[in-house]
């Protein structure tokens, strides 16, 4: 009866005003922010699943078993995966021993140099491209030179992979200076104290400490370079990553020709990504 | 052996200067002085982490100023253990033992002894993780003892503990000094600690040395105001000397020692402070009428202020005698000293 009572008691106040509901929220001890967190989560979350499920629903099964026997669909997401992944190994080798430095050391300009890092999220894509481009033409002296040795930037592998490394570098080295951060410096201290130089300081403590969170800056770059496409399409419209193929479906034949190649992208990306997800935490319970 | 000479190092927002201090052979020396005074800037200059500015160290009378942390021998166990989280413990404590391999020369032959001592044995195959901090600590000083250093510096090595395994881990440290003999350079804020563990010590204020002596000499003749409050003088007042007596305001006390033109205060500490409701009859002490203004109490004893002619003592009494005399604030009491307890600074 009390309940009941309760009920209807509400009710009246939500029609007399608003400040009277919050009021009996509060009342039950439930804070309006609560309500207010759990909604905006809800609808943030479904405004990211929800186009990304139906993309995914909506082409039949055959369109799709037709699609990956596709030549140039199956070409051309190898092509994304092989030219991401090469970005990604290019930043591994430059970028871990600069967010080495970024983490470690302080300097002069230090805050100027992590600025310059992230220049390349900042800028918009297309203009990515065409700086590229403007000092990889035949009127730019390193053009010339590149030209020289047989290296081209325009509408070439070697120059999409130039692009996503552009790209992604920021997102391996930021996170992997996240992880050398983590890292507290005394552990160092000790072991060289103890007799180890710096690089087998770097090799026995560092490095064991810090790989997970460069498997993660992998991925975090590959995903950023397979995502590219308004700096790619500016380089290199061939040979056709798959964000470009898609794009030409698109405009050419509409969403239909598109979805199928957009799914079989996001499905192989997800598989690699899981992968390496995977591989790392099980060596971390293994240790 | 370490020696210090005329250390000075400038750091963003702080400065070392001129220090000077000299660790012996076998010895256990306290750097002792409170957060913020240069006492880790000290070590880890001893440690070849921060550059020097002026200034040279030696260890075992060889220069180590712009040698690299690796090449001085020195050992170091920190506050925080700082052990490597993806080893086991006897791969921690192993950690270093191949960069001492000398030419045929059995590496680690003190390790199974050093193990034994520090009661590792049933710890060895686990992981570091989750050891309790004693246990963290015990590793910590395994794995600076195994490759047996010239020297070893310890950072602040018991704060971290709960007050048990405090009181096991300083008797550890004591013990492994004596049975290794090994030359230890201690950096604390806690008096306590340095009573207990060194022979002698260095108290340091905003980056300068203010005293270096025994343990004995810097608690009972301490030569400057920060030393005296430091080892608990909480009466320190400036004053003006005139033969053996010493004027503070208005107020003349006596003292045992006839001063030079250098001294500028007295320092009583304040559990030599004796108090009374009735004055006592003995000329030869200094007794002084006042008022109580404030009382602390701590438990077993309380700290109580005594306000006199504006100026503020502070004794010591035990808790009881809170009760026995019916002391409460704004009464008047009498407090009385021995001249030969006001030190001169």
């Amino acid at each position: 009866m009390k309940a009941k009572f309760r009920i209807s008691n509400f009710q009246f106040q939500r029609s007399v005003n608003g400040y009277k509901i919050l009021y009996m929220i509060a009342k039950k001890h439930i804070d309006p922010f609560i309500w207010l967190a759990v909604s905006s989560s809800i609808i943030i979350i479904a405004f990211i699943l929800f186009p990304l499920i139906e993309m995914v629903a909506q082409p039949s099964f055959a369109d799709l078993m037709d699609t990956i026997k596709d030549k140039d669909v199956i070409s051309s997401i190898w092509l994304s995966l092989y030219t991401s992944g090469t970005a990604a190994l290019i930043s591994f080798i430059f970028g871990t021993p600069f967010a080495y430095l970024l983490a470690r050391k302080n300097f002069l300009g230090k805050k100027i140099i992590e600025s310059i890092i992230d220049l390349p999220i900042m800028i918009p894509h297309p203009v990515v491209g065409i700086a590229i481009l403007s000092i990889a033409g035949q009127n730019h002296w390193l053009g010339q030179i590149m030209s020289s040795i047989g290296i081209r930037i325009m509408g070439s592998v070697t120059g999409i992979i130039v692009v996503l490394t552009f790209v992604g570098l920021p997102f391996y080295v930021n996170t992997v200076k996240a992880g050398f951060e983590a890292i507290p410096s005394r552990l160092e201290n000790v072991s060289r104290s103890l007799g180890a130089s710096i690089t087998s300081t770097f090799f026995r403590v560092t490095f064991p400490l810090a790989w997970r969170s460069m498997v993660v800056g992998l991925i975090m770059c590959t995903a950023r370079a397979v995502s590219e496409f308004g700096a790619v399409v500016i380089v290199a419209y061939h040979p056709m990553i798959a964000p470009v193929m898609i794009y030409e479906r698109f405009t050419a034949y509409g969403l239909k020709y598109s979805q199928p190649v957009a799914v079989w992208l996001i499905i192989v990306c997800l598989c690699l990504f899981l992968l390496l997800r995977i591989f790392s935490v099980q060596k971390k319970h293994s240790t | 052996m370490i020696r210090i000479k005329n250390l000075s190092v400038k750091l963003s927002g702080f400065s070392l200067h001129d220090v000077d201090l000299a660790v012996e052979k076998g010895e256990f020396f306290t750097l002792l002085g409170p957060t913020g005074a240069g006492k880790t800037v000290v070590l880890e200059s001893v440690i070849g982490l921060i550059p020097v500015e002026k200034g040279r160290i030696y260890i075992n009378s060889k220069e180590v100023t712009s040698l690299p942390p690796e090449k001085r021998d020195i050992g170091i166990v920190y506050q925080d253990y700082a052990l490597f989280p993806h080893l086991t413990v006897y791969k921690n404590i192993t950690y270093g033992l191949r960069y001492h391999q000398i030419n045929g020369k059995e590496p680690g032959k003190n390790l199974s002894f050093i193990i034994d001592r520090l009661a590792l044995v049933p710890l060895l195959e686990r992981s570091v993780i989750n050891l309790s901090g004693g246990e963290k600590q015990r590793v910590a000083l395994a794995r600076a003892l195994a490759v047996e250093p010239s020297v070893l510096l310890l950072d602040e090595p018991l704060s971290a503990l709960d007050p048990n395994f405090r009181e096991d881990t300083r008797e550890i440290l004591k013990r492994l000094h004596i049975e290794t003999g090994i030359t230890i350079l201690m950096v604390t804020h806690d008096f306590t600690e340095a009573h207990f563990l060194a022979q002698r010590t260095a108290v340091i204020n905003n980056g300068r040395i203010e005293q270096i002596g025994s343990i004995f000499e810097v608690f009972h003749r301490p030569a400057t105001p920060f030393v005296a409050g430091f080892v608990g003088m909480k009466n320190i007042f400036p004053a003006i000397f005139n033969g053996n007596k010493a004027q503070i305001g208005k107020l003349a006390i006596k003292t045992n020692s006839h001063v030079n033109g250098s001294k500028k205060y007295i320092a009583i500490r304040p559990e030599d402070i004796h108090v009374s409701i009735e004055k006592q009859s003995l000329p030869e002490r200094n007794s002084i009428k006042g008022a109580v203004s404030k009382i602390l109490n701590h438990g077993f004893y309380c700290d109580l202020c005594i306000e006199t002619c504006d100026i503020k003592f502070t004794a010591i009494i035990p808790s009881n005698s809170l009760v026995t005399m019916n002391l409460a604030e704004e009464k008047s009491v009498y407090i009385s000293f021995d001249p030969a307890d006001v030190h001169v600074l």
